[in-house]
C-alpha cells in the first residue's frame, strides 16, 4: 500500500491554489482586494477557500489602507490582492504609507501573462518597478516552481526585522500553470536578516547611563508598538520601576497608558509643552523604537542640547541617521526592555526610592511646566469647539475597548491630544506618511479584525472625501464603523499654516460645496447624525455609539480654531508656541510676535 | 534671518565631504542592480562611478562596486541602508584614501594619426600599461589601467595626439595582502 503511494505521480496544483495554500499556512484569514482581469484565476479559486475571507473594497487604496488597520489593530500582517495596472498604481499611496509607518503587509498583485510584459500590454504596468521604492522587498514571479517560495519568503520579509510592505506579482499564465506543492514544515528554512544583535554590555551601559543622569527622560514611539503588546508591558515596568518621565510619538501613543502621571504626553510639532521642553532640557534621552522624525526634532542644531542619547531601534539604518547618540543599541525593543528591566532588579533593589530622590527637582522642573496646560482652550457654549468634541468623545467611549483611527490634518491632531489611550494597538493613524483618506478604509480593517469592537474614525470633512466610496464596503459587510467628522469646512491644517505664516492667504483650502454628510449617509444606506450645538454633542455621541450600524457624524466645529501648542518651523523644542490665552500674554510683553 | 514660511526646517551646516569606495556583494538576479542604483537616487546619494558583474557563478554572486561622494553620516547611512535590501550580502565600504584598497579604473582610447603620432600617444600613456588592442595605418585602439584622475589627465592629454574617442569603466577595488574583506 505505502509503496504504491509513493509510485504515484505527486499532485500538481495551479499557481493560484498553491497562492491560497500558502495564505491558509501563513494563517491568513482576511484579505481585501479588487478584482481584474489579471487576477481572475485567484478569483476563480477563492470559492475553494472558506478560511479565507476576502473583503470587497471600492478602490485599491481602501484596499491598502483597510490591510493596514487590519495589522495595525491585529498584529498580524495585511494582505491585499489587486489586478495588474491601475489595480497596482492605485495601491501605491497605501503601500508608501505602510513604508513609512512600518506596517507588515503583504500585496498580491496580478501581472500579464510573462510573454506580454514589456510589450505596453492591456493593464500591463511595471509593478515591481514602480513598488521598488515604496516596499521592503518585492518580486516578480516569473517561473511557477519559484511561486510558494517567494509567498512565503514574502510573508518573513514583512514581518520580520522592522515590519514593512512587500510585493508579489504574479503574472497570469503563472496563475494557470502547474506544480507540485511542498508544505512549508518540510521546505528548507529560508534565510532571513536578523538585527537582535546587542548584547549585555550595551544594556550595562545603559543603565550606568541611567544611574548617573538627573533629568532623565524616556522617549518612545511606534516600534514600541510594533513589538507586541508584551513591549508595552515591559515598558510599562520599566517605567515604573525607575520613576523617569516618559513621552511618546504620535505612534507610541497606547503603548504607555495616556492618563498616567509618569506620562508626559505626546511630544513634538504639537505635542505638549511640558514633553518638549523636557526633551529640550533633559540629560539623558533614552529613545526607544522612535526615528527623531522631523516633526518631533524641530530646528536639529538646537535638538536636546545638553543631553546623553541613548537609541534602541531595531533597524541599524535608523540609527545616527538623524541625530548622532552616544549609545545605540540595536535589537527587538521588547528584548532590550527585557534584559535592562533585568538587570537593573538584579543590580540595584532600592532603584525606585534612590533615583526618585535624584530626580526629584527634575520633577518638581515638569510639574512647573505643566502647569501651562498647553492643551487647554477656550471653550465655548455657542459653537462646538473641535478639541472639546474630542474630549467628549473620550470621555463618553472610555469605559469599552475603543480602536481609533484618522484622516491626517488639525483633527489628527486634536484626537492624539485629546483622547487617551491605555492600550497599544488601538490608534491606527498615517503619520509618516499624512496621508488623507487614511482613516475610513483603515477603520474597515480594524473592524474586520476585531468584530465585536467600538471603532470610531475621526475624520475632517476634507479628508473623508477622498476615500468616501469605501463606506459602501463598511455597509456590504455591516461592519459599525463610526465616522466622526470634525467639520470645519476647511483642509483646516492648510488653512492653519496660511494664517500663520502666509498672511492669511487662505488660497484654495476652504471646501467649497461640500455633501450633505446626513443625506449622503442615508443614500449609502448607513445613518447619519449631525451636531451643530455644545448642548446636544454628547446626546448625539451616545446615539452614534448605540446604532450598531455605521454612521457618519457630521460634527459642525469652530472654523477659526487653529492647532496649539505648536513647534513654529525651525525653532527648537523650548520655543513652543501656546494657544490664544498665552498669546494674548505674549503679546503684551512682545515676545509672541516673533515666535510665529 | 529671513521668517522660513517653509513647514520643514531649514538645512543644518554640512560636515566635509569625503570619497568613499563602496563594494556591495549581491545575488545575481533580476533588478537586483536596480535596487541598488534606485535606493541611492531616491535618498539622494551620489554616484561618481559603477562598475558591477558576476564573480561567482556557482553561488550566483555579483559584485558592484560604486565610488561616492558625502560627509561622513551620509556614508554611514549608505551603508547601513544598502545592508537592508534583501538581495544584498555584504557591504565593504573603504576611503578612497585608504592605502590598503588598490583602486582601477579601465579606459579604452581611439587615436587617430600617422605611425608617429600613434607612437607619440602611446608613450604618453607609458606609466599606465598600454597594450594596442587594434591598429590599422591611421588608427589605433590603446587600452590603459590607472586611477580616475590619471585617466581624467590623459583624456585631456591625448586630445593633441589625435584621441577621438574614451570609453572608460568604474573602478573596481580590492584589498592588498592576504586577507578578503568579510
Amino acid at each position: 500500500m505505502q509503496l504504491q503511494l509513493d509510485c504515484e505521480m505527486p499532485k500538481l496544483y495551479t499557481g493560484a491554489e498553491i497562492l491560497f495554500k500558502c495564505l491558509e499556512e501563513q494563517k491568513v484569514s482576511h484579505i481585501f482586494g479588487y478584482p481584474g482581469g489579471a487576477v481572475l484565476p485567484i478569483y476563480d479559486e477563492l470559492k475553494n477557500h472558506s478560511s479565507v475571507k476576502h473583503i470587497l473594497v471600492r478602490h485599491e487604496q481602501g484596499a491598502g489602507h483597510a490591510a493596514e488597520g487590519y495589522a495595525r489593530s491585529s498584529g498580524k500582517p495585511g494582505v491585499v490582492l489587486v489586478t495588474s495596472g491601475p489595480g497596482a498604481t492605485n495601491v501605491v499611496t497605501a503601500l508608501t504609507d505602510a513604508y513609512m509607518d512600518s506596517v507588515p503587509l503583504v500585496c498580491i498583485s496580478g501581472q500579464v501573462p510573462t510573454h506580454l510584459i514589456g510589450t505596453d500590454a492591456f493593464q500591463e504596468c511595471d509593478t515591481t518597478g514602480i513598488t521598488r521604492p515604496c516596499t521592503k522587498h518585492n518580486w516578480l514571479v516569473k517561473n511557477i516552481n519559484d511561486l510558494q517560495r517567494v509567498m512565503h519568503e514574502a510573508f518573513i520579509v514583512a514581518t520580520t526585522g522592522r515590519p514593512g510592505p512587500v510585493l508579489v506579482d504574479i503574472p497570469k499564465d503563472i496563475q494557470f500553470a502547474k506544480t507540485k506543492y511542498v508544505s512549508l514544515k518540510k521546505e528548507k528554512k529560508i534565510e532571513i536578516k536578523k538585527n537582535n544583535r546587542f548584547n549585555q554590555k550595551d544594556i550595562d551601559q545603559l543603565i550606568e547611563l541611567m544611574n548617573k543622569a538627573s533629568k532623565p527622560i524616556f522617549y518612545t514611539g511606534g516600534g514600541v508598538v510594533n513589538s507586541g503588546p508584551k513591549a508595552s508591558e515591559l515598558l510599562r515596568e520599566l517605567v515604573a520601576l525607575t520613576g523617569f518621565p516618559i513621552t511618546t510619538t504620535l505612534q507610541g501613543l497606547g503603548s504607555y497608558p495616556g492618563d498616567d502621571n509618569q506620562f508626559l504626553g505626546m511630544l513634538g510639532m504639537h505635542g505638549t509643552y511640558e514633553a518638549n521642553n523636557a526633551m529640550h532640557d533633559c540629560d539623558l534621552l533614552i529613545n526607544i523604537g522612535a526615528r527623531f522624525d522631523d516633526r518631533i526634532t524641530g530646528k536639529i542644531d538646537e535638538f536636546s542640547p545638553k543631553s546623553k542619547k541613548v537609541h534602541i531601534d531595531i533597524d541599524p539604518s535608523s540609527i545616527n541617521k538623524i541625530i548622532k547618540v552616544d549609545l545605540a543599541i540595536v535589537g527587538d525593543v521588547k528584548d532590550v526592555i527585557r534584559s535592562t528591566t533585568k538587570t537593573l532588579k538584579k543590580k540595584n533593589l532600592n532603584l525606585e526610592k534612590s533615583n526618585k530622590q535624584k530626580i526629584s527637582k527634575w520633577w518638581q522642573q515638569i510639574q512647573k511646566w505643566r502647569t501651562k496646560q498647553s492643551l487647554n482652550f477656550i471653550n465655548s457654549d455657542k459653537i462646538i469647539k473641535p478639541q472639546h468634541a474630542v474630549q467628549r468623545l473620550y470621555e463618553l467611549t472610555k469605559n469599552q475597548d475603543t480602536f481609533i483611527t484618522t484622516e491626517v490634518g488639525q483633527h489628527q491632531m486634536w484626537a492624539a491630544q485629546h483622547y487617551k489611550f491605555n492600550k497599544p494597538n488601538r490608534w491606527m493613524t498615517s503619520g509618516g506618511l499624512g496621508t488623507m483618506g487614511y482613516g475610513l478604509p483603515a477603520a474597515i480593517g480594524v473592524q474586520v479584525a476585531n468584530p465585536k469592537k467600538l471603532v470610531v474614525d475621526i475624520a475632517g470633512e476634507a479628508s473623508i472625501l477622498m476615500t468616501m466610496q469605501e463606506i459602501s464596503t463598511a455597509i456590504q459587510y455591516n461592519l459599525p464603523i463610526k465616522i466622526f467628522i470634525l467639520n470645519n469646512q476647511y483642509m483646516g491644517m492648510v488653512r492653519q499654516w496660511q494664517e500663520l505664516l502666509h498672511e492669511k492667504n487662505y488660497s484654495e483650502s476652504y471646501s467649497e460645496a461640500l455633501p450633505d454628510f446626513v443625506k449622503l449617509a442615508e443614500a449609502y444606506g448607513c445613518v447619519g447624525i449631525r451636531a451643530e450645538h455644545p448642548n446636544e454633542l454628547d446626546e448625539k455621541i451616545e446615539e452614534m455609539i448605540s446604532v450598531d450600524k455605521p454612521v457618519i457624524f457630521d460634527c459642525h466645529v469652530d472654523q477659526a480654531e487653529n492647532c496649539f501648542p505648536m513647534i513654529p518651523s525651525g525653532k527648537p523644542h523650548n520655543q513652543m508656541l501656546l494657544g490664544p490665552k498665552d498669546q494674548e500674554e505674549n503679546k503684551i510683553t512682545g515676545k509672541g510676535k516673533a515666535l510665529v | 534671518m529671513a521668517k522660513s514660511k517653509s513647514a520643514y526646517s531649514s538645512p543644518t551646516k554640512l560636515s566635509k565631504l569625503e570619497t568613499h569606495i563602496i563594494v556591495v556583494w549581491v545575488d545575481n538576479e533580476a533588478s537586483v542592480l536596480s535596487r541598488v542604483v534606485g535606493l541611492f537616487s531616491g535618498r539622494g546619494y551620489n554616484i561618481e562611478s559603477l562598475a558591477v558583474a558576476e564573480v561567482d557563478q556557482k553561488n550566483n554572486l555579483s559584485r558592484i562596486t560604486i565610488v561616492t561622494t558625502g560627509t561622513p553620516e551620509v556614508i554611514e547611512q549608505i551603508v547601513l541602508q544598502l545592508k537592508k535590501l534583501v538581495p544584498v550580502h555584504k557591504v565593504g565600504n573603504f576611503k578612497r584614501e585608504d592605502k590598503n584598497v588598490i583602486f582601477k579604473e579601465m579606459a579604452l582610447f581611439k587615436v587617430i594619426g600617422n605611425s608617429a603620432k600613434i607612437k607619440k600617444a602611446l608613450n604618453a600613456c607609458k606609466k599606465f600599461n598600454p597594450v594596442i588592442l587594434d591598429q590599422t595605418n591611421k588608427s589605433a585602439v590603446i587600452q590603459i589601467t590607472a586611477l580616475r584622475r590619471e585617466i581624467d589627465k590623459m583624456t585631456k592629454n591625448l586630445k593633441s595626439h589625435g584621441l577621438i574617442s574614451v570609453s572608460r569603466t568604474g573602478a573596481v577595488a580590492m584589498t592588498r595582502g592576504a586577507e578578503i574583506f568579510n
